[in-house]
């Protein structure tokens, strides 16, 4: 198997890096943390890559919106090599932050692919302020769709467990269209459940996110991002229950990341 | 304030030009070389400066010896060194203390008894010695493992979080995460702590007095405001506990901690003539002046108007750019030493880096967020997010690149000398000139008055009740002991990925963990437990036994996920009234008495600690004085995670034991305030005996035979059954009458209530239930009853009929609704 090199882009405010690369290099691959500068500035190039990972955290403290300035980083200072990776047929997963960062350039679910300068443009989707008002951290249900064509949850349970740590998780759509095409399309990768993988409010739902999603992907599934954490559930003892034998090692993030790097290996 | 002789034309002209020629730049002389002692007094109050006439007499005497009148400047960083907050002048002063009509001396509190706990644990540990850096440094430092050394730090941040509750917890959390990074050579943050004190959030609007904000705003502003901190700067909020007290109106208590991991080699720091001073991250500007003076002062309806610019503004993301860029920077080995700006801004970070060699900073080079700041106020100000690091020149380049590669401000604001003086220049002007050993050294010491007397309160006349239920529900709904999952929800505990025991526990992950443990260093299993303790309500009986509950509470919970006694480390963070006040003076002598007592008996040394004095708040001529609060931290040292456990019961057919003896303590209790009373017999303390307690619990727990194990605290065992049970989603039934207990105990409702230190309740593997018997030999331990499925709590009492027969989900109904909001 050749070997797979990731990158996980940080900049001001991002948090989750650590646990992002470890999640990564867990699963076998070559991982490479680097601010976004150094893209813009040419230090370092994305094309060596072929996972690209947004981690979570509060980037430039979530001011305006969540992810808001990140996307515009993305869109104004490193845009060509971003279309670029995506258009090779790359993967690029979003965690948290970085869901809301791919949102907000339009890169998920991707509509705008055609439109203006570039893949990035308008969004179509936003994530927006929880119901309850507030930030909020908790262990939640997943139900996974087998069906979508997302690349990163081939072969994922059913239903698993992840925490979620965010203050703007709930996914509105601009029009029905929308709605209609994500669904169509399959890119509902993952909807919040109860333990037995039924859909309904709050807390299991967490945010009052529109048909319950927690993840996206765009058409192709290789653009992937979701508002839980895998990246903090690849161990047994991450589990929150593992005192009372629920848990394995490893964690149900794991899989994700290793569906990643097992298909860049194969593919890419 | 800064410019008082010149005109105001010239002055509004000023600020709206920030680039101050050499001729406008404003240094003021202050006459105090003639001064009379009242004209001293004035001077120090007109400038809250917040030096007393022995103080101003001191500084007036070495200007003397130098020939000339001090500069604002000089007066300002004087008082800053010199201030409560600093210098910790009462408990390093000396004491003259009658206790009952005895009468002593006590030369240095803080040195008899805290300090001294530390020094002789440490001696008698020897070789096994696990402090590295003890009441040093920013934060306290023990060891972790090969690599790594754990540091941690508690601060508080009361004064400014009463004035403004979001901007004041804001950055108090962001000032604590401060110090761990500015401890050694910066640790990297791994969590944060919080505990809260506020009145209770229900009280009448009418009630409230002028010039103090409604508790339940306090409480949400102060939730918000660490939030927005911790979250952002990534570093998981992973323990905690809320207290109420109406003697907190007027000034709430917020306490934040941070802990960190350093490397080994990463742990001698200093300063070197010739490296260059160079702050890092936030802008100066005038927030946050007179922080550390504003701090020393009671409280009062002005306060708001005249003290509110001693409140930071906080900006985590400046902060976390920086964090980022030291961590680079230490494991390229840039820098000297490094120190965070806190109280007393570039004055007191310098100062202290260059105590023993010098220092010189120019004034005009420091980055500031608008214009119009005098000099001293440049020198002073404790504006948030910015560090000091000593670079040696050759260096500079390279940690420079990393900072403009990352967008963050580093700006050279002078370097360290061989003069061993402290000079301060803007544009050319001298602003400063002040001797390191006057500075540091010169603080005079003189005797407070402390008296101490046995106190009476009425003891409760009440029949015991036959039935329990309604008891256990009142104590169950109270504040102190309601779950606080509202403010837990909202901090990430998560970030990091190093959780392995959350604040939240249990089946429906809701019930309420004793501490909290972390694996910090991925693919290891070695972990780091985090607990406290505060016994608020034993004060009014006993300081020294609210102390010594503290200390044991905190332990206790660490034991209780599976640390051992020999692993923990202490820290103590004292809030208390005006110690100018002689009664408020003598709790603190009984207090930190019990804290060398307790420590050393338990061989838990105390590695770092504050204090926050002059949290009394004046109405109309009288003050309402918090009540003397002693938080103590705990931190234990865990080798295998995977042994750890939790507090909710996993499984029916388990036999429920009760390990350690209840004794007719109900004074304090949570019970008798349900009842509006206090009482007298406040939870003592057989540290020798409790010890033994905890080492039989910590074999018995890492030989697998525990399968959840919860303290019993605010409202004795009933409450410890009752959170087990519903967090665990299981019934329980127990015979009080099996409870291991002291003669004196008679009555149920005292043996359920009772708040008795060094006491669990344990379930274990049935299949183990010999091992653990044989473990707990010969301490006191007794299987009282069982879990079970049907999901009910039933306790018999000591007549033989049922005392307690409730469902779990109207207890944890009971439980959830006063504080979910």
């Amino acid at each position: 198997m050749k070997d797979v090199r990731a990158i996980v882009l940080r900049t001001a405010g991002t948090n989750c890096d650590r646990e992002t690369v470890f999640a990564l290099a867990s699963a076998g691959a070559d991982v490479d943390l680097v601010h976004i500068n150094m893209i813009a500035n040419g230090e370092k190039s994305l094309d060596r890559y072929q996972i690209l990972a947004l981690p979570g955290g509060f980037s430039y403290g979530d001011d305006i919106s969540a992810g808001r300035v990140l996307a515009n980083e993305l869109i104004n200072k490193i845009e060509e090599p971003v279309n670029k990776f995506v258009a090779d047929g790359k993967l690029v997963v979003g965690i948290c932050n970085g869901f809301q960062a791919l949102v907000k350039t339009g890169l998920l679910p991707g509509f705008a692919a055609k439109k203006g300068r570039s893949g990035m443009a308008r969004p179509s989707v936003t994530l927006f302020d929880n119901d309850c008002g507030h930030f909020e951290c908790r262990w939640i249900y997943l139900k996974n769709d087998p069906k979508s064509p997302c690349v990163f949850t081939k072969g994922v349970q059913r239903v698993i467990t992840l925490p979620i740590a965010h203050g703007e998780g709930k996914i509105i759509f601009d029009k029905p269209e929308t709605r209609k095409k994500v669904i169509a399309n399959k890119q509902i990768v993952f909807k919040y459940c109860d333990a037995e993988g039924n859909l309904s409010g709050y807390p299991v739902n967490p945010n009052g996110s529109e048909e319950n999603i927690a993840g996206l992907c765009n058409a192709t599934g290789r653009v992937f991002g979701l508002m839980p954490h895998p990246e903090r559930h690849i161990t047994a003892t991450q589990h929150p229950r593992w005192t009372r034998g629920e848990g394995a090692d490893p964690g149900h993030g794991f899989a994700i990341f290793q569906n990643a790097v097992d298909f860049a290996a194969k593919e890419l | 304030m800064a410019s008082k002789k010149s005109p105001k034309k010239a002055a509004a002209k000023k600020a709206a030009k920030p680039k101050k020629s050499a001729a406008q730049v404003k240094v003021e002389k202050v006459k105090i070389l003639q001064a009379t002692d009242a004209q001293l007094v004035k001077i120090s109050s007109d400038r809250l400066l917040s030096l007393n006439l022995g103080e101003m007499k001191k500084v007036a005497a070495y200007f003397r010896r130098k020939g000339r009148n001090p500069t604002d400047a000089e007066l300002e960083c004087i008082a800053q060194t010199w201030s409560e907050h600093c210098k910790h002048k009462v408990f390093n002063g000396i004491i003259s203390y009658v206790e009952n009509g005895r009468k002593e001396l006590i030369d240095n509190l803080f040195k008899q008894t805290i300090v001294k706990a530390t020094k002789d644990i440490r001696e008698a540990d020897g070789d096994g010695d696990r402090c590295v850096s003890v009441f040093e440094d920013n934060a306290g430092v023990i060891e972790f493992d090969d690599n790594f050394h754990f540091a941690f730090k508690v601060e508080t941040h009361n004064h400014p979080s009463a004035l403004d509750p979001y901007g004041g917890a804001n950055t108090g959390i962001g000032g604590v995460i401060r110090d761990p990074m500015g401890t050694c050579l910066g640790a990297t943050p791994i969590f944060n702590v919080d505990v809260f004190c506020f009145a209770p959030p229900d009280m009448p609007h009418d009630k409230l007095p002028k010039g103090i904000l409604h508790p339940k705003r306090i409480y949400k502003g102060v939730v918000a405001g660490v939030r927005d901190y911790g979250n952002k700067m990534g570093i998981p909020t992973i323990n905690g506990s809320l207290h109420f007290d109406d003697r907190y109106l007027g000034n709430p208590l917020v306490y934040c901690g941070t802990g960190g991991l350093i490397p080994v080699d990463r742990v001698e720091k200093k300063a070197r003539p010739g490296d260059l001073i160079v702050a890092v991250g936030g802008k100066t500007g005038r927030d946050g002046i007179h922080g550390a003076t504003f701090s020393s002062i009671e409280l009062d309806s002005d306060s708001e108007t005249s003290s509110s610019g001693a409140v930071q503004i906080g900006n985590p993301i400046v902060e976390k750019k920086a964090l980022d860029i030291i961590i680079q920077a230490r494991a390229m080995f840039l820098y000297d030493c490094i120190t965070d700006c806190g109280a007393g801004g570039f004055s007191s970070a310098v100062g202290e880096m260059g105590k023993d060699i010098g220092a010189e900073v120019h004034l005009e080079r420091c980055p500031l967020k608008y214009g119009g700041l005098a000099p001293w106020e440049i020198l002073l100000s404790e504006a948030q997010e910015r560090m000091v690091l000593s670079i040696p020149p050759n260096n500079l380049f390279k940690f420079l690149r990393l900072c403009e590669r990352e967008n963050v401000e580093a700006t050279i604001i002078g370097k360290f000398t061989n003069t061993k003086r402290f000079v301060v220049r803007h544009e050319g002007v001298d602003v400063a000139d002040l001797d390191m050993k006057f500075l540091h050294g010169g603080v005079p010491r003189y005797p407070r008055p402390a008296v101490w007397n046995t106190r009476k309160h009425p003891e409760p006349k009440i029949a015991d009740p036959e039935n329990l239920n309604r008891a256990l529900e009142k104590v169950l709904g109270s504040y102190n002991v309601a779950s606080k999952e509202w403010v837990v929800r909202q901090y990430d505990h998560e970030v990091q990925g190093a959780s392995v025991l959350k604040p939240l526990q249990g089946a429906q992950d809701d019930g309420p963990g004793d501490a909290a443990v972390v694996a910090p260093l991925f693919g290891s299993y070695r972990g780091i437990a985090v607990s406290n303790g505060i016994a608020v309500r034993y004060g009014d009986i006993d300081t020294y036994w609210m102390a010594a509950s503290a200390i044991d509470e905190a332990i206790r919970n660490a034991v209780a996920v599976g640390a051992d006694i020999d692993d923990i480390a202490i820290l103590d963070n004292f809030c208390w009234g005006n110690p100018d006040k002689p009664d408020r003076l003598g709790d603190l002598v009984r207090a930190s008495r019990a804290c060398y007592d307790i420590a050393t008996a338990y061989g838990t040394p105390f590695i770092s600690g504050k204090d926050s004095f002059y949290n009394e708040f004046a109405i109309e001529g009288e003050t309402i004085a918090i009540p003397p609060t002693l938080l103590i931290s705990a931190t234990g040292i865990i080798p295998d995670v995977r042994r750890v456990v939790s507090m909710d019961f996993k499984k029916p057919g388990n036999p429920v034991y009760v390990v350690g003896t209840t004794f007719n303590e109900m004074g304090g209790s949570q019970y008798y305030q349900t009842l509006g009373f206090i009482g007298n017999s406040v939870p003592k303390l057989n540290a020798k005996k409790s010890k033994k307690i905890f080492k039989a619990l910590t074999g018995a727990i890492r030989s697998g035979c525990v399968r959840a194990c919860h303290d019993a605290s605010d409202g004795g065992l009933a409450v410890a059954f009752a959170e087990s049970a519903f967090a665990g989603g299981f019934g329980a039934d127990i015979d009080a009458r099996l409870i291991p207990r002291a003669a004196g105990v008679k009555r149920t409702d005292n043996l359920l209530f009772s708040e008795s230190n060094t006491r669990f309740v344990v379930e274990v593997d049935f299949a183990k239930r010999k091992e653990f018997e044989k473990q707990m030999k010969n301490v006191p331990c007794a299987l009282v009853g069982v879990v079970t499925k049907k999901p009910r709590l039933t306790v018999t009492g000591l007549n033989c009929k049922t005392a307690i027969s409730a469902g779990i989900d109207k207890l944890k109904a009971v439980w959830k609704a006063p504080l979910a909001w």
